[in-house]
């Protein structure tokens, strides 16, 4: 299906998230599953939370012990294929990475989207970090509905 | 007639960095670019770059750019730059001959590296010629350099890494992009970057092509068809849609033809790109003292055209007299890095390339 669509299946999802009882904390989920020539998620991580190794094509393993969910991968992604994904109670907040102009602004009302490209919730956006090392990727901070956890991806401007 | 040690046509990627490692050694050259300015195709990459910090992965195209070229200037003394300077001829009794301003010049080397890049390849359908029809580079070049957009509703035929990319940066720039039609069974690019595309709600049609462009005095509609298992059109499939521009992304074929005018050895290796010269693993030709480097010998991703042209300045410095203080180092390094950049699945097309090429090379 992820050759075909460019959508990854359920299965192949939930094997990079963290467990339920991990998540209550922040972290990075890595949706690389190809063996690509990359490593600047392994190589950016200040925690050495991300192994790839010494063939640069494995694809990263997250060691979710080790994992602070900082965020720092999320904009060093040149796939922009990382977020991070935290549980506080009902809501899970993630920070995303997004590149498009104007940004959201914290309070802002957005719209959820999935993997497919469908719109499937609004979310909250919490904060928007865009520094000079992130180098125009900002990370967007989002609280969205728990019920969305496999579903969420990325956000769109209300009306588009 | 002015003389150099070294000659580097190509002021892209490859070009740049083989100055650069043959500065290092101690040896001068001249750049001659035709464009106006260095950099190549990276000046129009606005996305980070793959691969590991030493091919400056997660940095953006345009900057890599700029670092290649900053290093060069370091080395004013040693490296000169020719802009707009185009090479119409190379001679056996290693002579070329350049263009600017329309006056011509002879010039003479003792060691010739080609650095000339790939262009795009194009495809043939009813009415490929309306105004409005593109290649991606070229939308690229448009939009990323010039700042002019092709148009508002756009579909691309192929979805290999840089109809993918591209596609994602006309969304950035504001252009619907409505499809993604790929003739193959499978997606041709980086998954990461096809699942980019789905989740802005672009559709990648795998086993489809165009048919038929639509339009009288400029591109208004195109007809686009299932392909089944021989990649031919299934009857009956066709459907409409109006774009005003169209990209053909299906890939880049080694802009070889100065290697076939001063008479290099040359190969067929479709899993090249094409039309390539036959080289060793020192990336020198069938012809003494003329080397090449880059997408010119198969075409890569732009991270290997880099390392190669360290490599090939380090190489030919070195066979000049002007042996690197590092040398046997650097060299291993170099050639480690492109045999990890093309050890994984995407590079076993160059792989097994490079192996008919050069099992060609020791007969």
């Amino acid at each position: 299906m992820l050759n075909k669509t460019g959508v990854a299946t359920l299965d192949l999802i939930k094997s990079r998230f963290p467990s339920k009882e991990q998540m209550l904390q922040p972290k990075a989920v890595t949706e690389c599953y190809e063996e690509i020539p990359c490593n600047p998620c392994s190589t950016s991580c200040p925690f050495d939370a991300i192994t790839i190794g010494e063939d640069i094509n494995t694809p990263p393993k997250v060691d979710f012990d080790k994992c602070t969910g900082c965020g720092i991968c999320v904009y060093n992604c040149p796939g922009l294929a990382i977020f991070t994904i935290q549980e506080i109670e009902n809501h899970l907040i993630y920070k995303i990475p997004y590149e498009f102009l104007p940004y959201p602004n914290p309070g802002d009302l957005w719209q959820g989207v999935n993997r497919f490209g469908d719109v499937i919730c609004n979310v909250l956006i919490q904060k928007v970090t865009i520094s000079k090392r992130q180098d125009k990727t900002a990370l967007i901070q989002v609280l969205v509905d728990k019920e969305f956890e496999l579903e969420f991806v990325t956000i769109r401007r209300p009306n588009e | 007639m002015k003389h150099y040690e070294l000659v580097i046509i190509g002021g892209g990627p490859a070009g740049l960095s083989a100055a650069k490692l043959a500065a290092e050694s101690g040896l001068s050259s001249v750049i001659i670019e035709r464009d106006f300015k260095l950099g190549g195709q990276l000046v129009k990459q606005t996305h980070m770059f793959f691969g590991s910090e030493k091919q400056y992965a997660k940095t953006r195209g345009i900057n890599i750019a700029k670092i290649l070229i900053d290093d060069c200037l370091k080395f004013p003394d040693l490296i000169e730059i020719r802009k707009e300077t185009m090479v119409v001829g190379i001679y056996a009794d290693k002579v070329i001959t350049v263009l600017k301003n329309d006056v011509y010049e002879k010039i003479s080397f003792d060691a010739l590296i080609i650095a000339t890049g790939a262009s795009e390849k194009f495809l043939a359908f009813e009415n490929n010629d309306l105004p409005g029809i593109y290649g991606a580079g070229a939308v690229q070049t448009l939009m990323n350099v010039h700042g002019v957009l092709p148009g508002q509703n756009v579909v691309m035929v192929g979805s290999g890494n840089i109809g993918l990319i591209v596609s994602y940066q006309l969304l950035q720039a504001g252009v619907n992009v409505l499809k993604v039609l790929e003739a193959g069974p499978t997606i041709g690019g980086y998954k990461v970057h096809a699942s980019k595309l789905k989740r802005l709600g672009v559709d990648i049609l795998t086993s489809h092509s165009i048919k038929r462009a639509n339009g009288t005095e400029k591109l208004e509609s195109i007809i686009y068809s299932e392909l089944d298992s021989n990649w031919e059109y299934i009857p009956g499939t066709e459907k409409e849609i109006e774009v005003d521009a169209l990209c053909i992304s299906v890939g880049l074929s080694p802009l070889a033809t100065l290697l076939s005018m001063v008479g290099c050895d040359m190969k067929y290796v479709s899993k090249l790109g094409g039309l390539v010269p036959v080289i060793n693993e020192h990336h020198e030709t069938s012809i003494d003292y003329i080397y090449v480097a880059g997408d010119v010998c198969g075409v890569e991703e732009a991270s290997s055209a880099i390392v190669e042209g360290y490599l090939t300045g380090l190489i030919v410095a070195n066979k000049l007299g002007y042996k690197h203080p590092d040398f046997e180092n650097k060299q291993m390094d170099f050639l480690n890095q492109l045999t990890n950049l093309r050890s994984g699945p995407f590079g076993k097309a160059t792989r097994d390339g490079l192996r008919e090429l050069r099992d060609q090379y020791a007969e």
